[in-house]
């Protein structure tokens, strides 16, 4: 496997914290790379770096080898680098079918393509990805009043409409139901061997990620702790004693 | 089918409302303006988000384009416009009606350029701040203009009278104004239905969710706001046209006059919807004509009541009052609170 995101020496600060520090990482193309640390360990701010929603203070990012820690957000998504947020941010005020297709990809468009009327087999499509995530019967609600995990899930199938080549997710089970957590699982796991997506996951439910990921990063007070396969991760004492003082 | 008919129905209206009204001919016209305005307003207003306060400079700007481009295409500008002038200066038929339509298109071509160009720089702005950005360019503009002595400077501008018969006047200019109406609305119900319309709602809805999924916001954010403003200056070349002459201050870049009016009749029939700004324009033309008629010297008074009502009861105007009461005749379902669902 080759790498496809290269983090060298990255730092971030807000004002006097020191969110992320002299962080270094890589995410293997075709694979499913786990991020995880206590609360506050800076694994969000990582994020942002990476897709350029905010300046770094050193260091550098490379994408399929291209330097994009100058990128704007917008520009870093259309070279099919794409994130979820923990917050999870869908158009509420839109229905299910709608946000699929604003989620369009816009990178594979021409300008004028804009000015056309979506094609029929853009609705397959966004039918075809809301049945995957389960969404299927709730379509056509307004999506601001689905629950915070169907939110969540119809905007893990909006990442997908958007065919991005590595999607970055935020804590994708957090608010899920326990009982559909393991559905869940299974459907990114398909996403990465079906559609072929690179994924890189936060996740602060152990036993999903230790279920999912091939590798496993792990932050605490900003600083990379440890790494490694999903078994070292769970035999290192110092990720046992950073959870352990967390709680 | 229904539509249909409703439509041509509709069409037959508006080219017979100026026969059957004859003595409304001016209002009428007034009327299309007002509704063109707030359709406009509303495309980044309602539908983008951006709510801007300077609109009104494509307007004035759009009136003083195409007179420019009119008196230009036959006499020396600087010297029509000198106020000292003592030499008559005629315009024949055809160089009357070829200067309005080339100054007319002329004008909307030009905001439209403009608009780009300025949202290049106030489309960093959000929120109150591109408000009031977009509100300070349409103030310097008046200014800037009304010390320009080769335009005509504080006096403004006094262009050639309609050529022939006032009432056949009156009919040119309502049916102008009529036709860029009807075009834009055709214009918008076509582009609100396409992917371009959808991102821009996304820009409204969460401008930062939509730059995440790599949604060209800022080309799209131009791209609307020149299409508004080619709109505006078409309308404001036309009400040059109408008004025969114009000054910069109360007339062309009239920012608490039609630049707030627009606004208004946006809110009063609802935002980032096809029908609130023409519902809003009629009911808010209607209201001022009954309060300039009858409440002589209260008129403002009871305007800024009207705002102020508006503003503080009815943001969502009409068309949302309508949309909250009954969403099904709008094609909004709502999840029934069945609370099996997942826990959060
Ligand atoms: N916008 C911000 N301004 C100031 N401080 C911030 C900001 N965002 C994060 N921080 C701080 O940076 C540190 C890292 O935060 P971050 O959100 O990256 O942690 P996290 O690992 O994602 O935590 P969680 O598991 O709670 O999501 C925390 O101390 C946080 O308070
Ligand atoms: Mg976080």
């Amino acid at each position: 496997m080759s790498t496809i995101i290269d983090v060298q020496g990255v730092s971030k600060s807000y004002g006097g914290v020191l969110a992320n520090t002299d962080i270094s990482m890589q995410v293997e193309k075709g694979g499913i790379t786990g991020l995880i640390g206590p609360n506050g360990s800076g694994k969000t701010t990582l994020f942002n770096s990476i897709v350029g929603y905010h300046p770094i203070d050193e260091g550098s990012i490379r994408f399929e080898g291209k330097e994009i820690s100058k990128l704007p957000v917008q520009s870093i998504a259309r070279l099919g680098l794409l994130r979820t947020f923990q917050q999870t941010r869908i158009y509420g005020a839109m229905n299910g079918v709608e946000n699929m297709l604003i989620s369009m990809p816009h990178r594979k468009m021409r300008f004028m393509d804009s000015f056309g009327k979506n094609s029929k087999a853009d609705y397959e499509r966004a039918d075809m990805l809301l049945d995957f995530v389960g969404l299927y019967e709730k379509r056509f609600l307004k999506s601001g009043s689905l629950s915070f995990g169907q939110q969540k899930l119809l905007e893990f199938a909006m990442a997908l409409m958007n065919e991005p080549t590595v999607l970055l997710l935020d804590e994708p089970t957090a608010g899920i139901n326990p009982t559909l957590i393991n559905g869940l699982i299974d459907r990114l796991k398909r996403a990465n061997t079906e559609f072929g997506i690179t994924l890189f996951i936060i996740e602060h439910n152990m036993r999903v990620i230790m279920n999912m990921a091939d590798k496993i990063y792990c932050l605490a007070h900003g600083k990379m702790l440890a790494s490694g396969t999903p078994g070292e991760i769970q035999g290192d004492q110092r990720v046992v004693d950073a959870y352990l003082g967390a709680h | 089918m229904k539509k249909t008919i409703f439509y041509v129905l509709l069409l037959i209206f508006i080219t017979a409302a100026p026969f059957m009204f004859p003595a409304f001919r001016t209002q009428l016209a007034t009327l299309w303006l007002m509704i063109v305005v707030s359709m406009t307003w509303d495309m980044t207003g309602g539908q983008m988000g951006y709510n801007s306060l300077g609109n009104i400079f494509f307007y004035g700007t759009g009136m003083y384009v195409a007179a420019i481009i009119c008196i230009g295409l036959v006499h020396d500008v600087g010297i029509y416009n000198d106020a000292s002038r003592s030499e008559i200066m005629k315009f024949t038929d055809t160089q009357y009606f070829v200067g309005a339509i080339v100054g007319i298109i002329g004008a909307g071509i030009f905001c439209a350029i403009t608009a780009v160009i300025i949202g290049y720089v106030t489309f960093g702005l959000r929120g109150p701040y591109f408000a009031i950005g977009t509100l300070g360019v349409a103030i310097a503009a008046g200014e800037l203009v009304a010390n320009w002595e080769w335009v005509g400077g504080g006096q403004g501008i006094a262009l050639p009278v309609y050529p022939g018969d006032l009432d056949n006047g009156k009919l040119f200019f309502y049916f102008l104004f009529a036709v860029s109406g009807v075009v834009l609305f055709i214009f918008l119900k076509w582009l609100y239905g396409t992917r371009f319309g959808a991102a821009v709602n996304a820009i409204r809805d969460d401008e930062e969710k939509a730059e995440a999924m790599g949604i060209h916001t800022l080309r799209y954010k131009l791209t609307m706001w020149a299409l508004a403003a080619f709109f505006v200056g078409i309308v404001g070349g036309i009400s040059a046209f109408q008004l025969i002459h114009f000054e910069p201050l109360e007339t062309a870049y009239q920012t608490i006059n039609l630049g707030i009016f627009m606004v208004v009749c946006v809110l009063l029939g609802g935002k980032g919807t096809l029908w609130g700004p023409i519902v809003g324009a009629i009911l808010f033309h209607v209201i001022k004509e009954v309060t300039w008629n009858y409440l002589l010297g209260w008129q403002w008074v009871a305007l800024g009541a009207l705002i102020v009502v508006t503003v503080v009861y009815f943001q969502d105007g009409l068309m949302g009052w309508l949309m909250h009461k009954k969403p099904e005749w709008f094609g909004v379902r709502i999840e029934k609170k069945e609370s099996v669902g997942e826990a959060s």
